[in-house]
């Protein structure tokens, strides 16, 4: 625009047109644009971060549980890279090495308390999983005793907490930690003799873990017993190097010398039959085929449960007939959906269609009715139903009274998906009323008017004048009546029975009970998205602009 | 949708909860109505005269307790001291590290006789993390105006799969536990193999198959009180409810509701206290622990409501209805005449077996 604006004002300027401060005309405008636009949006800032913060996070965090698999690789890292060279399909369990990466694994995630987790985590996936970690999280220590109490044998002083941490520990930490130990302080972070963790490197990094560990609860390393697994390294590390001695504090390298001598006859027993013994599952490879298939950080495992189906060795296939749910729920919850939504237009139309064309007053006291419900709680509008539809509730007992109705055979009305089409269309119905009367209070009544002067008959004029006009009104209440049907929970699960709940009262299942959270997100999610495609096709086909809510 | 609603309503009862909490306030969660007030009564009124510095603030969580602690914990904001759980929940809790494991005999009570608390609470610690309260009892009620004429009343989880005698709709809960057992059990399986039985595909068909026989006469609850209501309604014959609840409706509100005891199931509700507690806090808990779940404490609680105490030692102190003055220890689901027949929930198994069982039950419920 800024040509023929020049030729007008100055002749002879060939430049850009410039405002009163010298700046061109066109950066200044868009300054002032620029600034309208930031005080705009610092206007809706505390909405936009209120509604990011409480809304949009929460969904992306709770969403992204529907992938995330973290827990396996952090609390068995050791195992799943182990289990790398393992192969699946060979029918045979893993060998040593996965093990004894195993025995490493469960010793740390036991002092940690993770193992439990780990296997509910992965129970999800195999039935007795969780069971099985916790059984082994009691039997792991065993291992470690076997050999503590070899080298008790030899001398007591290997149970002391004291002279590991002497022979392990810095001299500085050393006396550092005596001497907060007399002045009651804790003492301070672990440090490693020189040269321990190259003679003795198991037992360095599982000491070390146990001292961090143990500080971390405010006792001392040279007070507390050191956990079973530091044994169990101590016999390997001096297995392949005899002469760890040498690194170890001068008073305890007598020791050491000597146990150093004596570990080649200790009694040894294999990883791999040590955990066998302690549950002989450990002995399948299923067991191991699940902790491998499961380890990435990343799995479809959530949204595979999500379809009814699962991750075989021979690829995906659909779970067990007795076991298909989530799909006939989606199938269940969308019907409904779609029923409840056309209860609401038959019931609703003709209602708004009244208040629109009533006197005020009428129409505002009819307003009222449906208003006061609109405002009772959710709550006891569900209980009510019950009362009304149970079999030996008011509408059963008038039906038996006036002899419609055979007191033995009363109509089973509620616990099925009558009762949740009942009691949900109610319940919605406001929802479809309100944009319908909004949209019906805006069509002209000349228009039919016009049309019946013309020669139409009453139901021509409505039908073809009227109602086409109103469309944008039904197209409204539908998409509200129909997704806030789709996510409904409380009332499905309080009249619905078996046969009317709906795929939220899982989801509300695996939230709160199972806290098979990334199931439920992978539910969520679905659910979400199908929302999105049903919203994306009402668009194509019937057009979001021709939604009106007023 | 819902998961967004718990997690919003779990951090906004987190911002309450934690803007009320001051130096000397305690918050305890547990499942109100009747219950909570039994324990009010037994436990936090007395405590409170005893140690008038000290405010214990009731939440009525427990139904969500288990996400709820998740939440929390993700958070790293707790604001719960003391929790009331079912013993399913508090395993769970326990596994996922979300509640504190304790050293009974170190932070309980001993019984009078010098008996240790972890001998006194013998079985009923079922989980390093649990400290067993009360037992009580999923069993049955009956309409005692729908017994046919001529017929013995029912006497217990049997008489639900005879419909040939009683005749009429049952109310089970919605969920496996309890009722696969009951099937089993019923279909002729001894008690020693029910859970061996159940772990097989066929012992699973066979309950599912034994259920199948009363599936279209049965109406399933999932909140506590409707059984109850149905009940008191006529709207069904026979329904699995929690004893107390069927106790307060026949002695205190005087419905026609009888009581079948047989092969009622004991089920434990106790404390957990939650995971990563400040040191401060957690010695105030475990002060009212100990005095809370002591012989004398948990007998008075059987005043206010007809559960047992989980303690051995407190079962000859239990006494009297507070109001009513009745003898509690009839209605005690621990008392022997209720107790021939019963089966304590395997709660380590459902903690294997949960996932899978529930899927096939709800399958089964579906079709």
């Amino acid at each position: 625009m800024a040509p023929p604006v020049s030729n007008m004002t100055d002749a002879t300027q060939t430049g850009p047109v410039l405002s009163a401060d010298g700046t061109p005309l066109k950066r200044s405008l868009q300054k002032a644009l620029f600034r309208q636009k930031m005080r705009a949006l610092a206007l809706i800032a505390p909405l936009l971060i209120f509604v990011l913060v409480t809304f949009i996070l929460p969904i992306g965090d709770m969403l992204f549980r529907s992938v995330e698999n973290q827990i396996v690789s952090a609390t068995i890292p050791r195992t799943v890279v182990a289990l790398e060279t393992w192969d699946a399909d060979s029918g045979e369990s893993p060998g040593e090495e996965v093990y004894a990466a195993f025995y490493w694994d469960m010793a740390e995630a036991v002092e940690a308390k993770t193992h439990t987790r780990l296997g509910g985590r992965l129970n999800y996936e195999m039935t007795g999983l969780s069971s099985l970690f916790r059984k082994t999280g009691r039997g792991v220590s065993d291992i470690g005793e076997f050999y503590m109490d070899q080298l008790a044998d030899l001398n007591d002083e290997w149970e002391e907490g004291a002279f590991l941490a002497d022979a392990l520990g810095a001299e500085s930490w050393v006396s550092a930690a005596t001497d907060a130990a007399a002045n009651d302080v804790t003492a301070p972070a672990f440090v490693l003799r020189d040269g321990v963790a190259d003679a003795l490197p198991l037992t360095a990094h599982i000491y070390s873990r146990f001292a961090a560990q143990t500080l971390a609860e405010k006792d001392s390393p040279l007070e507390e017993d050191p956990w079973e697994a530091v044994y169990t390294a101590l016999y390997q590390d001096l297995i392949s190097n005899p002469n760890a001695a040498s690194a170890v504090s001068p008073a305890a390298a007598n020791l050491f010398t000597d146990a150093a001598a004596a570990v080649p006859n200790f009694e040894n027993i294999g990883f791999k039959e040590q955990f066998i013994d302690i549950d002989k599952d450990w002995d399948d490879p299923e067991a191991w085929q699940t902790i491998q298939a499961y380890s990435s950080a990343y799995t479809a495992g959530y949204f595979l449960a999500a379809m009814d189906l699962m991750n075989t060795p021979d690829g995906i296939a659909r779970v067990d007939e007795d076991e298909r749910i989530y799909i006939r729920l989606f199938g269940r919850t969308i019907f409904m959906s779609l029923l409840i939504t056309g209860t609401c237009i038959l019931l609703g139309y003709p209602i708004a269609y009244l208040l629109s064309n009533l006197k005020v007053r009428h129409a505002n006291l009819l307003m009222i009715l449906v208003l006061l419900p609109f405002w009772t709680s959710l709550l006891v509008r569900t209980s009510a139903w019950k009362v009304l539809l149970q079999q030996q509730g008011v509408i059963n007992d008038l039906l038996v009274w006036v002899g419609l109705v055979a007191d033995d055979s009363r109509l089973q009305l509620i616990n099925n998906q009558l009762g949740t089409v009942i009691a949900m269309t109610h319940i919605l119905l406001p929802f479809m009323i309100l944009p319908l009367f909004s949209v019906m209070k805006t069509i002209p009544p000349s228009y039919v008017r016009a049309a019946k002067s013309l020669g139409a008959t009453n139901w021509t004029a409505f039908w073809r004048v009227y109602f086409p006009q109103s469309v944008p009104g039904i197209g409204a209440g539908s998409i509200l009546v129909f997704i806030l049907a789709i996510g409904y929970y409380i009332t499905p699960e309080l009249v619905g029975g078996t046969s009317g709940v709906f795929i939220s009262n899982r989801i509300a299942y695996h939230i709160s009970t199972s806290l098979n959270w990334g199931l439920a997100a992978a539910l969520g999610a679905m659910l979400l998205v199908l929302v999105l495609a049903l919203y994306w096709i009402y668009d194509k086909m019937v057009g979001i602009d021709n939604v009106k809510l007023g | 949708m819902k998961l967004v609603k718990t997690l919003i309503g779990a951090t906004s009862a987190l911002a309450l909860s934690a803007s009320a909490l001051t130096a000397q306030d305690m918050t305890i969660v547990s499942w109100g109505g009747a219950y909570s007030a039994s324990q009010q009564n037994a436990y936090h009124d007395p405590y409170m005269a005893a140690n008038p510095d000290i405010t214990i603030i009731n939440d009525e969580s427990s139904p969500e307790a288990v996400a709820k602690l998740r939440a929390m914990n993700e958070a790293g904001n707790i604001t719960w001291d003391l929790v009331d759980v079912e013993a399913a929940d508090a395993i769970r809790l326990c596994d996922e590290g979300l509640a504190m494991e304790v050293d009974h005999d170190d932070v309980l009570a001993a019984a009078p006789d010098g008996t240790s608390a972890s001998d006194d609470f013998g079985d009923m610690i079922i989980s390093d993390c649990f400290i067993p309260q009360i037992v009580f009892s999923t069993t049955f009620g009956y309409r005692t105006d729908q017994v046919p004429a001529g017929v013995e009343p029912p006497t217990g989880a049997c008489d639900v799969f005879d419909l040939e005698t009683y005749p009429g709709k049952r109310g089970l809960n919605k969920n496996p536990i309890a009722n696969l057992e009951w099937a089993l059990l019923c279909d002729g399986v001894a008690y020693e193999d029910v859970y061996d039985v159940l772990e097989t595909e066929e012992g699973q068909d066979r309950a599912f198959a034994k259920l199948d026989t009363i599936k279209d006469e049965v109406i399933w609850w999932s909140a506590s009180a409707e059984p109850i209501q149905w009940l008191a309604d006529g709207e069904v014959f026979m329904a699995s409810a929690y004893n107390g609840r069927l106790f307060a409706a026949i002695v205190e509100q005087n419905q026609p509701i009888g009581m079948a005891w047989d092969w009622q199931m004991f089920d434990l509700d106790g404390w957990v206290i939650p995971a990563g507690l400040p040191e401060d806090r957690l010695a105030r808990v475990m002060d009212y622990l100990f005095f809370a779940t002591d012989t004398q404490r948990l007998a008075d609680q059987a005043k206010y409501i007809s559960y047992g105490p989980a303690r051995t030692s407190s079962a000859p102190l239990v006494s009297t209805h507070a109001e009513l003055g009745i003898e509690m220890a009839p209605h005690m689901p621990t008392d022997p005449n209720n107790a021939e027949n019963t089966f304590v929930n395997n709660y380590n198994w459902w903690a294997d077996y949960r996932d899978d069982l529930d899927a096939k039950f709800q399958a089964w419920l579906a079709q």
